[in-house]
């Protein structure tokens, strides 16, 4: 009697975050992927301890230095290393995006579920805002908050992790759509489990994988975000370094000194490149297809 | 259907109403309001005095919202702070930039994608498929502002075929327009493009392996007959929503875009009066900008609704 009902035992959590990470690694893309964001994480964790110069060292005497053996990319308009400040200038962006990413992913998830679960007029309301602030521009917004806000990272975090948040809304509330009639809710309700219970229990690990793979892709649309609002000058204030800063106070002066635009937007496009792939791989490794959705 | 059509474009109303509450709320509980924020150092006294009365800011905010909405219904946006023009008249000749910018990108766009889309399809995993989706993915991925900033110093600068920025004053007619426009619209089409090829050969890649597709294979249906007739008809359809959500997050990438190339569009009107701390034209710029979201996801649906016979008897879907 035993053994015909007894349920298969749910693999542990570690084997089973192996099992993913093996399925990324073994297409090229992914492996690829992994490997350009694991290097561009460990260098934005190191780069400060083997930086060759200061980053805001001004020299008028080195400006616009082409490439040396001194200055690997050479140097800026005010004459600081243009290697030193591309090493370090994915740090403020990694920092600020992934923490947004998993405020948009939390609040986005929570919204999502619940409004999934109560249905009805709660959903109705919910939805139509959501809906509104979709067809906002967040550019538009985000400016509109940071120029009246303030640029430093408390704005900028979660005025992010709120912006991107709302796509992710959508996801976990038509996820929560496709199980909630499934029978396993319904035995639960029939148990009498309050609606937490079946939140944490029953819907949260079957739109978990549904979840986690849209916060993957955010990560790298908020960095997309971040770097263009440090283009238009309402992201990182100078001196700090930033590749979308370094690559608009470069950009006109690219005709004489090119390499000092190229370094920033190679590490720019390296970076979100990365995670692309490996966002991809994820989703791929979780069994779900997002290649139909539009960047919303 | 009729009811369908009604209901859906009550919706896109209904959405309007909320943007215009966020837009006039947000303006309302940030800190700053629209004269302290312009005048900055010297908001006290008289000048603060005459800005609150010229915006008409001395009275409270819901009559002053309901004045809005009931001006915005009529088209008229009020008056800007910078400039003291009627916003309508700042943004006119605005609007008509972008839209020469946008409509040009569309229309190179679209097709250019619908093509790449099915071969790579068609030629699944094959060297066409491999080149093109590798070069699909780089140019959807990397920030607007970068794919201009290379294409300014390559094509511009290195090889000197093209102005690299655009010097062309606001108010310049359309065949003065066009010249100035050749490297945006290939900054904006490359990713447009992009996206909607992805979309298309996946939906293509769906529709191939379907049971019916199977069938006509099995039947005998020469290869590019069934192509043309069994599989494209199915997969376009649910493209076009995908299509309409693009092009309208393009508003936002465009923005960027416009600045790269100094285009006199409606997105740099966003960075300026943004900048200028021009609050009036910011509420405007946001509804218009949302109108234009709403519209396009509108005419997807209808158009959707139209061409599926199969969803007219169907609630709307979400």
């Amino acid at each position: 009697m035993n053994s015909i009902i007894k349920e298969e035992k749910p693999k542990n959590t570690i084997s089973k975050v192996l099992e993913v990470i093996l399925t990324m690694v073994s297409r090229p893309s992914g492996l690829i992927g992994l490997i350009i964001l694991i290097f561009h994480v460990t260098l934005a964790i190191t780069s400060p301890l083997y930086v060759p110069h200061d980053y805001k060292a001004i020299d008028p005497s080195l400006m616009l230095q082409p490439p040396s053996s001194e200055y690997w990319f050479g140097t800026d308009s005010l004459g600081r290393d243009v290697f030193t400040r591309t090493i370090l200038g994915g740090r403020t962006a990694l920092t600020v995006t992934f923490f947004g990413s998993l405020i948009a992913l939390l609040w986005g998830g929570a919204v999502g579920i619940f409004c999934g679960l109560v249905g009805g007029k709660i959903d109705d309301v919910v939805m139509r805002i959501i809906d509104a602030f979709l067809s906002i521009p967040w550019i538009l917004a985000m400016l509109l908050i940071v120029s009246l806000l303030g640029t430093s990272i408390i704005v900028l975090i979660p005025a992010l992790g709120f912006f991107y948040g709302k796509g992710i809304v959508r996801v976990a509330r038509a996820a929560t759509h496709d199980v909630i009639a499934k029978d396993f809710i319904v035995s639960a309700r029939a148990r009498g489990h309050s609606n937490f219970s079946i939140i944490w229990n029953e819907i949260l690990p079957n739109v978990r994988d549904a979840i986690m793979v849209e916060g993957a892709m955010r990560w790298s649309w908020m960095l997309l975000g971040f770097s263009s609002l440090s283009f238009l000058g309402f992201g990182v204030s100078p001196p700090t370094p930033d590749w979308g800063l370094m690559i608009s106070n470069a950009r006109g002066l690219m005709s004489f000194a090119y390499w000092s635009v190229l370094a920033p937007i190679f590490g720019l496009s390296s970076l979100i490149i990365g995670i692309n792939l490996t966002a991809d791989a994820f989703a791929k490794a979780l069994g779900i297809d997002r290649s139909t959705k539009a960047p919303v | 259907m009729l009811i369908l059509v009604l209901k859906r474009i009550l919706l896109g109303l209904i959405t309007l109403f909320i943007v215009s509450l966020i837009t006039f709320v947000g303006v309302e509980v940030l800190p700053g309001d629209a004269c302290t924020t312009y005048l900055e150092r010297e908001a006290y006294g008289a000048a603060l005095e005459a800005c609150y009365k010229r915006l008409g800011l001395d009275i409270p905010a819901y009559e002053r919202y309901v004045n809005w909405a009931v001006g915005v219904i009529q088209g008229d946006f009020g008056y800007s702070l910078s400039g003291e023009m009627k916003i309508n008249d700042v943004l006119g000749p605005r609007v008509k930039n972008s839209l020469v910018l946008a409509s040009a990108s569309i229309l190179i766009g679209i097709p250019i994608a619908l093509l790449l889309g099915i071969i790579t399809a068609l030629w699944r995993d094959k060297l066409p498929d491999i080149i093109i989706s590798t070069f699909t993915i780089f140019s959807m991925t990397i920030p607007e502002f970068i794919s201009a900033t290379l294409l300014i110093l390559i094509v511009a600068i290195w090889l000197e075929w093209l102005p690299g920025i655009v010097i062309v004053p606001t108010g310049a007619s359309i065949s003065e327009l066009l010249p100035n426009i050749i490297l945006p619209v290939i900054a904006i089409s490359m990713i447009m493009t992009a996206h909607m090829a992805r979309m298309v050969r996946s939906s293509v890649i769906q529709v191939m392996s379907s049971d019916y597709v199977q069938m006509a294979i099995l039947k005998g249906v020469p290869y590019w007959k069934m192509v043309f007739k069994h599989v494209l008809p199915n997969a376009l359809l649910p493209a076009i929503n995908v299509v309409a959500l693009t092009i309208a997050w393009l508003l936002g990438g465009v923005v960027v875009t416009e600045v790269v190339f100094n285009y006199p569009g409606l997105g740099r009107l966003v960075i300026e009066s943004i900048s200028n701390r021009d609050l009036p034209v910011v509420q405007a710029l946001a509804i218009i900008l949302a109108s234009i979201y709403v519209v396009i996801n509108l005419i997807a649906d209808l158009l959707t609704l139209m061409l599926n016979p199969r969803l007219k008897s169907l609630q709307i879907k979400k």
